[in-house]
């Protein structure tokens, strides 16, 4: 039985995880997704919209500064800011920071080099929209594959993000202590991934969708779009569309689980 | 009257920001025996041609641009100079 629940996926020129991302939402969980080109103005609806990783525009002039300019990126602003579920993954992260819907920035990686493996990552908080099928303390091993995922912010920003309980994902060793070994890029404190004020926004270097389905040998980061799909179905968030009157007596059924299949 | 002037945008990583580039260049300066090089701080040129109807117009029409795409205010500071002649 499935939610009814509809993930766009935005396409920009040198996206390259939104097939990850398709598989994660279609095969982990039995849901839908749909891709939404660049260009387009229209979110057609979705509940949820994924900015996936890449390279968008060659990550010329400064990693998704660019993208943040495409006319998608309107739409999505307006769905962000209204309270829809959005997440950013890697060079989606760097795009959620050029747009200012997160705080903060994502520079090269301290040692220069780019970094393509697992890591231990600690869940701060899993009382977000995207944590919440994990427990406080869970240690997840999840990819990272990046060359700009240092994490940099004024002190201050920083002591916000901390006081409001806002880091959601750190940099840890094996037993969970956040290292500075266990540090694959530089980023202050250790952080892999932050949400905004509201909760509604998350943005984070490593890329759940890499671990989400058996297949691929670990589905550590499926639990982040199992958390979706319960934030969704529990109401949370909005359509990016007003449904029409009917629209929304349909998908209440959905969401009671009145048999409706994707 | 408009015509073309050229503008340098010099972006620099902002004080404070760590510049894994610069420090890189500034050790491998010193295994080349260059002593006394304390810090390095790598950023980017950028070069436009900007048809504005005079130098200033031209600053502040650049100007509008660095806060809007060309530097992130968090981690990059910039300084615009148009080019005479």
């Amino acid at each position: 039985m499935t939610v009814g629940m509809k993930v766009g996926i935005v396409r920009f020129p040198g996206s390259n995880c939104d097939a990850d991302v398709y598989r994660a939402v279609t095969e982990g969980l039995g849901e839908s997704a749909t891709y939404l080109w660049h260009k387009s103005t229209d979110l057609e609806g979705v509940d949820v919209v994924v900015l996936p990783g890449g390279f968008s525009y060659g990550d010329y002039l400064r990693a998704g500064a660019i993208a943040r300019f495409s006319p998608i990126m309107g739409e999505v602003i307006d769905f962000a800011r209204s309270g829809g579920l959005t997440l950013g993954i890697c060079n989606g992260f760097q795009v959620l920071c050029e747009a200012h819907l997160l705080p903060g920035a994502l520079v090269r990686n301290r040692n220069l080099r780019f970094r393509c493996h697992d890591v231990g990552l600690r869940v701060e908080n899993a009382g977000t929209p995207f944590t919440s099928a994990y427990a406080e303390g869970d240690l997840l091993h999840i990819p990272i594959a990046h060359g700009e995922g240092q994490f940099v912010g004024e002190a201050s920003t920083l002591d916000e993000l901390e006081a409001e309980d806002r880091v959601v994902l750190r940099y840890v060793a094996r037993r969970g202590r956040a290292t500075d070994a266990a540090n694959p890029n530089g980023s202050a404190r250790n952080i892999a991934g932050i949400v905004n004020a509201e909760g509604n926004i998350l943005g984070l270097m490593p890329h759940p969708e890499r671990h989400s389905l058996s297949v691929l040998g670990n589905t550590d980061g499926l639990g982040v779009f199992q958390s979706l799909l319960a934030a969704v179905a529990g109401g949370r968030g909005r359509r990016s569309d007003p449904a029409p009157p009917e629209a929304a007596e349909f998908a209440a059924g959905a969401v009671a689980g009145a048999g409706v299949s994707s | 009257m408009s015509r073309v002037w050229s503008v340098d945008v010099r972006v620099t990583p902002r004080e404070g920001i760590l510049d894994p580039a610069g420090e890189t260049i500034r050790r491998a300066l010193g295994n080349l025996g260059y002593e006394g090089v304390h810090s390095v701080r790598a950023g980017r040129l950028i070069r436009l041609e900007v048809e504005a109807d005079g130098a200033e117009a031209a600053r502040a029409s650049t100007e509008k641009m660095c806060e809007q795409l060309i530097a992130n205010p968090i981690i990059e500071d910039y300084v615009v100079r148009v080019r005479e002649g």
